[in-house]
């Protein structure tokens, strides 16, 4: 059970942090100071500190994102943006910079980035409340500003002006501690996206028959079932992942089917991710009936975050059919299994 | 009734949201209209390019594709960012992602407001699924002369305007446009009573741009409202135009005019390349009705013979024949046919000849009255005395079997 127990998004970000701050996590004398200098209230004496660390470990993600929301919170925005923006293109698998980035924009009234940027933060997380809450607030303030346009109204800037909660910290102390309740000057009431336990993906609240794009903004669409499966056997996480996969596949939907792969997917001929999702797309839309089933599936696990699927695929379309032996290559994000990899067997 | 249960009985969670929106924007969408799915595959229809987003968007929002109508209304408002009820349906559906709503337009307005928007709505998607039947013709353009080269038909229960090429073997349907009409509907009456008028008038003069006030938009055409038929209903009232829409807004609510047919600027600029002044007819009727080509010819044909009898008997100088084709209820600049009639006989009886012969005739059935037809035509007359040329204009009404003229003036 411990092994396969449920992760919460703050422990994801540990592992996805690994890399980054390994080597470091013990001699980060000039960050601890930071933080505490932060948390203090001393603004100038923390950056002074980071950014003294950050001269000997430039590329840490933690220190980096204290400096932005340091930066943010001496309202010296454009340097904060390019602080955030930098840590979305080093680790565009992490919710927090797009949230803090999203704050940024919609402080200097650019709702539709900060739409984006927030859109991008449920991409990577869909459990992510606090994400949530802000995309909700901008979601309101757009429909605001088009309501004016539509009617004439000079309502406007009311609602505008909403303070959008600004995440202060990249990892929070405990793992099981929620984001949303690590952010103690959260702008709105609790509404609905607030309701959502952050712990829990907030997909599985999704009605199965939802309409194929009704679970925008882009979302993994697994079955409500998954999250159980994957916390307690992960073999049956996993198949039930390939089910789900080729089941989007076969109901031509794009936004299903590219949820199901990790954002640091290996495009298969080294594209852009870009590039290869519009022609995922573009395969997905034109024919009329995609059928694919996935049979005899074998798993097998790496480690606990990782594993490979290998499996008979049948594909078969108005115009065209094939089979062949292909393996998918595993990563585990949070509660889902994503594709890192796909590789065809000969 | 069951809209709302689903809404107060979920826990709402930020994902559920659009797909509850969707359903409650999609039956609103579906109630604006019947959506045959026919209609559906009519995707290429001349819809002006704006409209046919808008109208996908609306089609997307009722079968729950709200991403793919976002993208669409904000591909829309990138083009026409001036067009309201996009962005009411742009709101919508940003504000779909935060709360659930209740019903399409959940801004925070006058509802008036947002009522007109709605019916915008439900207007543009009857357009959508109008398709004009291509085999019939409305069954007013009887005949239309060489040189008119096009003729308008508004049906105001539609909100459109239909514009028809004259062509050798009739006319043909070549666009539409979304309008917008009177505030307070059809059948003018009186002045400032913000009606459409119904009826046969034309295209009068054209007031360009700039010397019209913005509210006018890219240009006016004047209607000959009220025509002579109106006047002898006693109508009254003026300035009925056709135009365009102020700098503000893409396009007006269904009604919303004082009682001018408006039309959005680019569609009047569109407009504008086909009218002739003092030529092009303009039908307004509230509902059109379309017939097969044939039974126009058929009425065009009694029509005609009436007019060659009327020229014949007048030319023959045989007036007792001559004032038969005359309605008991004739009348003309104040003349009632007693006066009218002794009057022509005569001068008639002073007339040693007459020759007449008709040209360039038009023939157009009035809207809501089968009974009713206005001719025109250029009238070359000679005799003893005295020889002339003057464009006419007649009104004739069906007594019976037979048709008889029920004014008669120059045109």
């Amino acid at each position: 059970m411990t092994r396969h127990r449920r992760e919460t998004a703050a422990v994801f970000l540990l592992i996805a942090l690994g890399g980054a701050v390994c080597g470091s996590t013990f001699a980060a004398d000039d960050y601890q100071e930071g933080s505490r200098l932060y948390k203090d209230g001393k603004r100038p004496e923390a950056l002074e500190r980071v950014n003294a660390y950050l001269t000997q470990h430039p590329k840490d993600a933690r220190a980096r994102f204290l400096k932005g929301v340091i930066l943010a919170e001496q309202n010296r925005n454009p340097e904060a943006i390019t602080v955030f923006t930098d840590l979305t293109e080093d680790y565009p698998e992490l919710p927090e910079p797009y949230n803090n980035l999203a704050v940024l924009y919609a402080n200097q009234g650019d709702y539709e980035k900060a739409r984006k940027a927030l859109e991008m933060a449920i991409r990577t997380h869909p459990s992510y409340a606090v994400a949530h809450e802000n995309l909700g607030d901008i979601y309101a303030t757009l429909a605001s500003q088009a309501y004016d346009k539509a009617l004439q109204l000079d309502s406007n800037n009311a609602t505008a002006r909403k303070k959008l909660a600004l995440i202060k910290e990249l990892v929070p102390a405990k793992p099981a501690t929620t984001l949303a309740k690590a952010e103690p000057d959260k702008a709105a009431p609790a509404k609905p996206a607030a309701e959502a336990t952050p712990a829990t993906p907030i997909v599985a609240a999704t009605p199965p028959k939802a309409a194929p794009e009704a679970g925008k903004p882009p979302s993994p669409k697994t079955p409500a079932s998954d999250k159980p499966a994957s916390a307690s056997d992960p073999t049956a996480a996993v198949l039930k992942m390939l089910e789900a996969w080729t089941h989007a596949w076969s109901s031509n939907d794009a936004e299903g089917y590219l949820s199901f792969y990790a954002p640091d997917f290996e495009t298969p001929n080294h594209e852009p991710r870009s590039a290869w999702e519009e022609s995922r797309r573009e395969r997905l839309a034109k024919p009329k009936k995609i059928h694919v089933t996935a049979s005899s599936p074998h798993v097998k696990f790496t480690d606990n975050n990782h594993a490979t699927v290998t499996f008979r695929q049948s594909y078969s379309s108005d115009n065209l059919k094939a089979s062949g032996k292909k393996t998918l290559h595993l990563v585990r994000h949070a509660e889902r299994w994503l594709i890192q990899r796909e590789s065809i067997d000969k | 009734m069951h809209k709302l249960a689903i809404l107060h009985g979920a826990r709402l969670r930020a994902m559920t949201l659009p797909v509850l929106a969707a359903a409650v924007l999609a039956g609103d969408v579906s109630a604006m209209g019947s959506h045959q799915p026919a209609a559906v595959a009519r995707v290429g229809r001349a819809l002006q390019i704006p409209e046919a987003m808008l109208v996908q968007a609306l089609m997307d929002i009722r079968d729950n594709r709200l991403s793919a109508a976002l993208e669409r209304v904000n591909a829309l408002l990138a083009l026409k960012p001036d067009f309201r009820l996009a962005q009411l349906i742009r709101g919508d559906l940003l504000l779909a992602r935060a709360r659930p709503l209740s019903r399409m337009g959940a801004a925070d307005a006058p509802a008036e407001r947002i009522n007109d928007l709605r019916e915008e709505a439900r207007a543009r998607l009857t357009r959508y699924e109008l398709q004009p039947p291509l085999d019939r013709v409305p069954k007013y353009l009887l005949q239309m002369r060489a040189e008119q080269r096009y003729a308008i038909v508004v049906d105001t229960t539609k909100s459109t305007l239909y514009v028809f090429e004259n062509r050798a073997n009739g006319p043909h349907y070549v666009t539409d446009y979304y309008v917008t009409v009177g505030k307070n509907g059809t059948n003018k009456l009186r002045e400032g009573d913000k009606k459409t008028p119904l009826g046969v008038y034309h295209v009068q003069s054209q007031l360009p741009r700039d010397r019209l006030g913005d509210f006018y938009g890219a240009g006016a055409f004047p209607l000959n409202y009220p025509n002579e038929w109106d006047a002898r209903e006693g109508r009254n009232g003026h300035g009925i135009w056709l135009h365009g829409t102020p700098r503000d807004t893409y396009s007006r609510p269904p009604r919303a005019s004082d009682g001018c047919v408006v039309l959005t600027n680019e569609d009047l600029d569109d407009l504008t390349r086909r009218l002739q002044i003092g030529l092009t007819p303009v039908i307004i009727a509230e509902g059109i009705d379309w017939v097969p080509a044939q039974a126009t010819r058929d009425t065009q044909k009694g029509l005609a013979d009436g007019l060659e009898g009327w020229r014949h008997d007048w030319e023959s100088r045989d007036t007792d024949r001559y004032l038969t084709h005359y309605a008991r209820n004739f009348s003309a600049d104040g003349m009632a046919l007693s006066d009218w009639s002794a009057q022509k006989r005569r001068v008639n009886a002073a007339k040693e000849w007459i020759k007449i012969s008709l040209s360039d005739v038009s023939m157009f059935l009035y809207p809501g009255r089968d009974d009713l037809a206005v001719i025109d035509f250029a009238q070359d007359y000679s005799s003893s005395n005295l020889s002339n040329k003057m464009k006419k204009r007649q009104y004739w009404i069906r007594d019976g079997a037979q048709w008889k003229i029920l004014y008669e003036g120059a045109a």
